[in-house]
């Protein structure tokens, strides 16, 4: 069977909704781009734990440590996941953590901005988390099968994050004067740099967009964003906040919010290494992988010793 | 024909665009535990279903992994964990000569005969 045919019979199944598993012929680009996808996702999650560990050992109050512990914990299994479904396209995990501590791999650029204030909690889960839930929504259609179902299981325990961000502002949007500035200022520090998630917009795509064709992504970056913005915009009001943009206003004619531009210069940025917290972030990483040698030293140790002994009995 | 995509999405941005140099102390062997299938079994009187897959040393730790992995929300009450490497897959590319035998026999089936209304239960 010819390449040519392959591709079209791999085009065929993708029409009509046929999910590609793993031992399935895929085109070369196809296996490239969601490996490097499913790696990114999986790297996103598990930086991702670091802007909210900042903050485990001085939440407000029993409750919310227990809470931002198990929603750290949660980020976690999701990179587990994700890393899983990466490594049946061929590459192993060592591989992508080294890629990820070396800076070759890139994770989501949400994380190379500082959380300063316990407000942050509450503005990440809601934004930042809320932002990924649209894509991630999404991609639990998307074609290829072990990343549709890592992201199915993600989805069912990312809407805990989202709900106890929005409720941690909404405690502190009926608390003291300080506590309301402080939920305000951390929704303008996190509102643009959430947008920024979805990505750069349509117009910048040069290329015929294969991502769109295989559907691996159904929805453009601009469609998620207005979305995104369209329900942020109406949540707000719940908190008696707004959101630092003062072009945002709804659009009778669309149907749909209208909004400001973002600072695309500042997401340029930080992609290249330059945001606030890009060092911070990987060195945190390389050396929490350092320092857990010994740790998997040890239990490789205590696995062959089990093993001889078993054979030794 | 390869196609490259270029274009950029959440979670999918260019290595092009590298932010810290390639250090050179990453260079060393590939030393990943072995990976293991997880089977989680979610309540009992229903079969153990394939859930995903981890890495461990041995099978204990891949029992304890899963545990904290695959069930942070009571999703199962018994686990199986398997090493990847023993598991024998059909081959896709053969599923023609496997599955479409059955395809063209329906009388498997209990709707495929036609009985009179009158007889109820069956």
């Amino acid at each position: 069977m010819g390449m040519q045919n392959l591709e079209e019979l791999f085009q065929q199944k993708i029409d009509k909704e046929v999910k590609i598993e793993p031992k399935d012929w895929m085109p070369e680009a196809y296996r490239k781009t969601n490996l490097r996808q499913i790696s990114q996702h999986a790297h996103s999650e598990i930086v991702g734990m670091l802007p909210e560990g900042n903050w485990i050992s001085r939440a407000p109050s029993l409750k919310r440590k227990a809470i931002l512990i198990a929603k750290v914990q949660d980020e976690a299994g999701h990179g587990l996941y994700l890393y899983a479904a990466a490594e049946t396209l061929g590459q192993s995990r060592e591989q992508m953590i080294n890629d990820l501590h070396s800076g070759k791999a890139k994770y989501s650029s949400i994380f190379n901005y500082p959380t300063l204030t316990w407000a942050d909690m509450g503005a990440v889960g809601w934004l930042v988390d809320g932002a990924a839930i649209m894509n991630q929504v999404m991609l639990t259609r998307t074609s290829y099968g072990p990343y549709a179902r890592a992201m199915v299981r993600i989805c069912k325990e990312e809407s805990f994050h989202q709900r106890q961000g929005f409720e941690t502002l909404l405690v502190l949007s009926k608390g003291s004067k300080e506590q309301r500035a402080m939920c305000q200022d951390a929704i303008n520090r996190w509102w643009w740099p959430a947008l920024m998630m979805f990505g750069p917009r349509d117009s910048e795509s040069t290329n015929s967009d294969m991502s769109m064709k295989w559907k691996i992504k159904r929805k453009t970056n601009d469609e998620l964003r207005q979305q995104f913005v369209d329900m942020i915009a109406e949540q707000v009001k719940l908190l008696g906040m707004t959101l630092p943009d003062p072009d945002l206003r709804w659009n009778e004619s669309r149907n749909h919010y209208d909004f400001g531009e973002i600072n695309w210069d500042e997401f340029w940025q930080v992609v290249k290494g330059n945001g606030p917290c890009n060092k911070q972030r990987l060195d945190a990483r390389r050396k929490a992988w350092e320092e857990g040698a010994w740790v998997r030293e040890a239990a490789q140790a205590h696995a062959n010793k089990q093993r001889t002994r078993k054979k030794a009995a | 024909m390869l196609h490259f995509i270029k274009k950029l999405y959440y979670g999918d941005i260019p290595d092009a665009n590298s932010g810290a140099a390639p250090s050179s102390d990453q260079q060393q062997a590939v030393t990943d535990w072995p990976l293991w299938e997880v089977f989680i079994r979610s309540k009992q009187g229903l079969d153990h279903k394939h859930v995903g897959s981890l890495h461990a040393t041995d099978a204990q730790m891949a029992i304890e992994n899963a545990r904290d992995v695959y069930t942070r929300r009571q999703e199962g009450v018994s686990i199986w964990v398997v090493e990847s490497k023993y598991i024998t897959a059909s081959n896709p590319a053969e599923a023609g000569e496997l599955y479409e035998p059955a395809a063209d026999k329906v009388y498997r089936h209990p709707t495929f005969y036609d009985l009179p209304d009158e007889v109820k239960h069956m």
